[in-house]
């Protein structure tokens, strides 16, 4: 850690200060839970600081460019929230029609609201969000051909990233503390396999669709449960988890139909890894009804129903549907609402999501973000999140 | 019933040809206000029409009935596309929260536009819906549909009558918008007749009643032939905000392509 942010110091060090452009935030969130703590590491009430700058530079007419773009995040309670970050680090050259970029990027895939089934790049900073939208930067080494019958990519993904999770203090997190020192990988190159994805990407008319390929390690890692022998005064063993980084041949379509105000989305996927061949699917549709009780304000709704037949070891979303609106009030603040349901059809377990932001001034942001988890099933890895309902506010000052 | 003999058939065919020139053959004053008012609007479209690409710095100041005020930096550039409507992609610069965001647009003559918004923070392309072109521009007095690509076949026409204002004499025409979900049941324009500029709009909404008048100023001339307001001023009668729209370092035909109006240009834009 102390290492990186040396490194981080010197290359923004290096960076020419009159040349190229700097913009990017910094904020303060707090975040409340709203009922006492499941285990006494935790806490009622968190605060953490964030800062995420962004430098941008371009020459040789525009066909060079450099973005460089960390990621900071301090927090009170949970020390492995406080962690650094290259959300972005690389170098791109943009040819008539082709394109090369080398360094650490954000990718992402998709269509659907409510989950990002097929968005298999980037790893997710977990520590961050258990939105799972928040992504670590992936090294790698991207071709991009653009063609009048649609653009290629091909990525070469140089080293693998491992998810991050809170720490003991750390909340919502999973019940049993996670030992990242024991993680294990299918592949016998660990963590330095070279993963590699294609992807084809274009529009006809009302439709956009995207066909993709990923052979590689798989993003979501397999929990297995490791006992720590007692020792000493301590004479009870003690569990936790093991992340198990999986093999993962994954075949994804994504396809948006626009037809006026209906938006028709769907991303399907055929995988395989660990557990054998599986499929999953999300399918929805997001309407949006404008100056609703003439005023400016736009409602969005939002239906999905997720699906994936792999057995559950993994994700929570097997069969479930997700309900939501979005609020656009279109006013000169920018106010926005998206509140979310996500209902397991099997167990009812519910997670309930609310965002709302607001402009302060003319560089302020503020950002109110709720979640609450319902009905929670002892089979569902919700359950451990039973009495994490919290909520979040967040001042930004953009620059 | 027996057919028509040929000589029948030759006999009416000659009658709707005399007909028809004798149609033809009244002044052109009897033109009808429909025809006048399309007239009016082609003769616009072909002065301006030629200019390529254009490039722009546009800025919005968005001012309350109490007078307070906020601005909207943006960069616009924009490709002619000839038999349908224009390319554009914005840019947003300014409030600092939105900047990087980006609007691709590709309007058609007819149908709805496809649109594909670029969020930077998730790195997401997304295709939005076009049909909303009622609703406010970035919070401003311009509606999506007062700032898209002005072509001549979204609307239908009418001319009212010639008036002088300031010595300057103005065609003042009507229109109709063509598309069910546009805001505006119509709208009167002045233009001037020796220009064929749009200096006043006039905009009546659903119910009928005056909503909004745009004022647009400060002519310039560029390549000797596209003549550009540099100040456009939005007054909403109903609610007492207004916006004025400024436009600074206008660049025509500067070599841009439809390359620079892709989804990935979109992504990269900056």
């Amino acid at each position: 850690m102390q290492a990186r942010c040396v490194w981080l110091i010197l290359v923004l060090a290096a960076l020419p200060a009159g040349a190229g452009d700097w913009r990017g935030k910094f904020g303060v969130e707090a975040r409340l839970f709203a009922n006492e703590p499941l285990f006494d590491t935790q806490f009622e009430e968190q605060v953490a600081f964030s800062i995420e700058p962004e430098y941008f530079h371009e020459w040789d007419d525009g066909r060079q460019r450099i973005v460089f773009a960390p990621f900071l995040r301090v927090d009170q309670r949970d020390k492995e929230r406080t962690h650094s970050d290259l959300r972005e680090a690389y170098w791109q050259l943009s040819l008539n029609s082709a394109e090369i970029a080398v360094g650490l990027r954000r990718v992402f895939w998709g269509v659907t609201e409510s989950v990002h089934l097929i968005d298999v790049i980037n790893q997710t900073d977990f520590v961050e969000n258990i939105d799972g939208e928040d992504k670590l930067g992936q090294p790698m080494v991207s071709v991009r051909w653009l063609n009048d019958w649609g653009t290629v990519d091909l990525f070469m993904l140089t080293g693998f990233r491992e998810r991050t999770f809170p720490g003991n203090a750390g909340r919502p997190r999973l019940p049993l503390p996670i030992d990242r020192g024991a993680t294990r990988y299918e592949s016998s190159r660990e963590d330095k396999r070279v993963d590699v994805a294609l992807r084809y990407s274009h529009y006809f008319g009302d439709f956009d669709i995207g066909l993709a390929h990923f052979s590689g390690t798989l993003r979501e890692p397999r929990f297995e449960i490791g006992l720590q022998p007692g020792m000493g005064n301590q004479i009870t063993p003690s569990l936790f988890l093991i992340p198990n980084y999986d093999r993962l041949e994954q075949t994804s379509l994504d396809l948006q139909a626009t037809k006026g105000a209906m938006l028709w989305k769907l991303e399907l996927l055929s995988r395989h890894n660990f557990d054998g061949r599986s499929t999953a699917f999300v399918a929805g549709f997001e309407y949006t009804l404008s100056g609703v009780f003439d005023s400016a304000v736009d409602l969005g709704l939002i239906a999905e129903y997720v699906f994936d037949d792999q057995p559950i070891t993994r994700t929570s979303f097997t069969n479930d549907i997700a309900l939501g609106g979005r609020v656009a009030f279109n006013d000169v603040q920018d106010t926005e609402l998206l509140t979310f349901a996500l209902i397991d059809a099997d167990t009812q377990t519910s997670l309930v999501s609310v965002e709302g932001s607001r402009r302060f001034g003319q560089s302020w942001r503020l950002s109110l973000e709720g979640r609450l988890f319902l009905n929670p099933d002892p089979q569902d890895f919700l359950f451990g999140l039973r009495d994490d309902d919290y909520v979040q506010l967040t001042l930004e000052r953009f620059f | 019933m027996s057919r028509p003999s040929p000589d029948k058939l030759k006999m009416t065919r000659t009658l709707s040809v005399l007909c028809a020139a004798l149609c033809f053959a009244v002044p052109a004053s009897a033109q009808t206000p429909e025809e006048r008012g399309l007239e009016i609007a082609l003769e616009a479209d072909r002065r301006d029409a030629g200019f390529g690409d254009t490039k722009v710095v546009m800025e919005m100041t968005l001012r309350n009935k109490n007078g307070d005020e906020r601005t909207r930096q943006m960069r616009s550039q924009s490709l002619e596309v000839a038999d349908d409507g224009d390319k554009s992609l914005i840019v947003f610069n300014d409030p600092a929260d939105v900047k990087g965001t980006a609007l691709l647009t590709f309007s058609h003559k007819e149908g709805q536009d496809d649109q594909w918004l670029f969020l930077p923070a998730l790195k997401r392309v997304k295709r939005i819906s076009s049909s909303n072109k009622s609703g406010p521009f970035v919070g401003s007095e311009f509606a999506y549909e007062d700032l898209s690509s002005q072509e001549v076949e979204k609307y239908t026409y009418k001319y009212l009558r010639d008036e002088d204002v300031d010595g300057e004499a103005y065609f003042v025409v009507e229109r109709y918008p063509v598309d069910k979900k546009s805001g505006y049941t119509r709208q009167v324009a002045w233009i001037d007749q020796m220009h064929y500029r749009s200096h006043k709009v006039e905009f009546y909404d659903r119910k009928k009643s005056l909503l909004k008048t745009l004022t647009s100023s400060d002519f310039e001339r560029y390549l000797d032939k596209h003549w550009r307001p540099l100040r456009m001023e939005m007054v909403n009668h109903q609610t007492g905000k207004s916006t004025v729209l400024s436009f600074r370092d206008y660049a025509f035909k500067t070599g841009l392509s439809e390359k620079d109006f892709t989804r990935n240009s979109l992504q990269k834009a900056r």
